[in-house]
């Protein structure tokens, strides 16, 4: 598997008039290869979101180096690589930039300067693979804010993108609308073995990446897979992060003296767990 | 919060509907000066006549081309009465003291309304049967020469676009903080004017900043997607001109060599 993206020693701090500058982002490596979900998990101002921006050169790193399919990100090859990679922001309404559903869709492809049967034929295949076919007239102001997440995911497919990130992608929905873009996600990696980064602080949203990278104060304090994460259990929420709900209830379970084993991370793993270890008594 | 009728886009599949953006606003631009080819009844009853036709041809409904008279209603009736009351020409048709009603200032009143009224109506058809994209998109190729010309044509119709797509946006938002001030005992609807216009500060004020906001947000999407300016880009949208098109415009034409026939007659 060949590498997507890699973070190199990368500092970073914003502009300042004090002497003692604070890095947003200290010292971070790491290395995304092609297929898999990476999750940057970590509370406000950890230094998730500085990290997507300069993922895609809308910051210059201080300090380190961003290589992108094992080229340096500069201002060279920047349009190229932005071309490559697709991103999804927090607030569904501002970055909804067409007047209609397939006009927002076609945007990156005529900044791009793809040609109109092509562009036609891409709009609507992006489309069809976040179920939004239906809906090609439809008027921002007329969609939920899940649609519209996934008009922005299919925005960022209709480029045929090497890599998706997701800035908070979900973080302004409703329950609904959240499931609604992750099953997308999803079934997007089952069909066509997309590369995610997601950088989110909703820990369910979490679980589903094969590997999470957890920020403090701009460094990177852990990583690895989702149960090597949260079996930091409180060490956790001292960092101001909360637990999975299903582990939160099996933690207490646990402490009432149900005798459970798993971590359980999902509700699923728990409702196993539990009749197990009812069947056991 | 929809109590914007006028201009608004009707949806529809007519003759008119399907015509290119581009051929509905030249032809709406060529109206507007063949209006006032017209200077007796024969020519402004063809005028009227064609209104007529356009409104058939579109299956717009009147009571919408009433409710686009509205804003206008008022220098309508303040034209007509300058006219009748000021136009001393012709027959003396009632006297009353100082004021004098000639035959002359009512015909011109009355021509004066008609001409105002069918420039009002003729344009609000370009807007209830044209989407403000497929205008923009119209304007934008009508105005490409200008570049020559260094006149940032692209520019231009992306703020359009952009700002018409925001404006239910705004229009929500609006009313969330509205509803928020009222919540915390902000009377915006009575009390005298300078009550009322206070109360708007700070309903303005947070609208403003969240605007902002959303712009840079805006500006930093567009970034991401790949927006660097009108150069190289390609088209989504295409405009095609089709028989219809110049149909139009010739019957339009058609139109104003009758009227130029018979004026004056």
């Amino acid at each position: 598997m060949s590498e997507i993206l890699a973070l190199q020693q990368v500092t970073f701090a914003y502009p300042s008039d004090e002497t003692e500058v604070r890095n947003a982002v200290d010292n971070v490596s790491f290395s995304i290869t092609e297929g898999e979900w990476i999750a940057i998990v970590g509370h406000n101002g950890s230094g998730k979101s500085t990290i997507a921006k300069l993922m895609n050169g809308l910051l210059y790193p201080n300090e380190g180096n961003v290589r992108f399919m094992n080229q340096l990100l500069n201002d060279d090859n920047l349009w190229d690589i932005r071309s490559q990679m697709g991103m999804v922001f927090q607030n569904p309404d501002n970055q909804f930039v067409g007047a209609t559903v397939q006009d927002d869709v076609a945007f990156a492809l005529e900044n791009n300067g793809v040609l109109h049967d092509d562009m036609v034929k891409r709009v609507q295949q992006a489309l069809a693979q976040v179920k939004m076919q239906d809906f090609l007239d439809h008027e921002p102001h007329h969609l939920s804010g899940g649609q519209k997440q996934r008009v922005a995911i299919a925005g960022a497919l209709a480029l045929y993108p090497k890599l998706l990130i997701l800035d908070e992608a979900t973080s302004m929905l409703d329950p609904q609308g959240r499931n609604e873009v992750l099953q997308t996600i999803q079934q997007l990696r089952e069909e066509t073995g997309l590369t995610v980064i997601s950088i989110t602080h909703d820990l369910e949203e979490a679980i589903l990446a094969d590997r999470l990278l957890f920020m403090n104060n701009g460094q990177k304090f852990a990583e690895g897979t989702p149960d090597e994460i949260f079996a930091l259990g409180d060490t956790l929420l001292d960092l101001g992060l909360d637990l999975p709900f299903a582990m939160k209830l099996s933690r207490l379970l646990q402490e009432k003296g149900v005798p459970l084993i798993g971590l359980n991370m999902t509700e699923e793993e728990l409702v196993n767990d539990l009749w197990i270890s009812n069947f056991n008594k | 919060m929809d109590k914007i009728i006028f201009g608004r886009f009707m949806p529809g599949d007519t003759y008119v509907h399907k015509m290119d953006p581009r051929a509905k606003l030249i032809f709406t631009f060529l109206f507007i000066f063949i209006v006032f080819l017209a200077n007796n009844w024969l020519t402004y009853s063809i005028l009227i006549g064609l209104t007529l036709f356009v409104m058939l041809l579109s299956r717009i409904k009147p009571i919408y081309l009433i409710n686009g008279l509205k804003p206008v209603i008022f220098l309508l009736i303040f034209t007509f009465f300058l006219h009748l009351f000021f136009t001393k020409e012709g027959d003396l048709l009632f006297e009353w003291g100082i004021l004098q009603i000639y035959e002359g200032g009512l015909r011109q009143g009355i021509y004066i309304s008609i001409r105002f009224a069918v420039l009002v109506i003729m344009t609000s058809f370009l807007t209830l049967t044209t989407s403000p994209i497929a205008i923009t998109d119209g304007i934008e190729i009508l105005l490409n020469p200008l570049k020559k010309i260094k006149v940032p044509v692209h520019e231009l119709a992306l703020m359009m676009s952009i700002s018409l797509r925001f404006i239910p946006t705004l229009m929500d938002e609006t009313d969330k903080i509205m509803k928020a001030q009222m919540a915390r005992g902000s009377d915006l609807t009575t009390g005298p004017i300078k009550e009322r216009i206070k109360a708007v500060v700070p309903l303005l004020v947070p609208l403003f900043v969240s605007a902002f906001k959303r712009a840079e947000d805006l500006a930093t999407a567009m970034e991401v997607r790949g927006y660097r300016g009108g150069e190289g880009r390609t088209r989504y949208r295409q405009l095609a001109w089709r028989t219809r098109d110049t149909m139009a415009i010739l019957f339009l034409l058609l139109v104003a060599g009758v009227l130029v026939y018979y004026r004056g007659m």
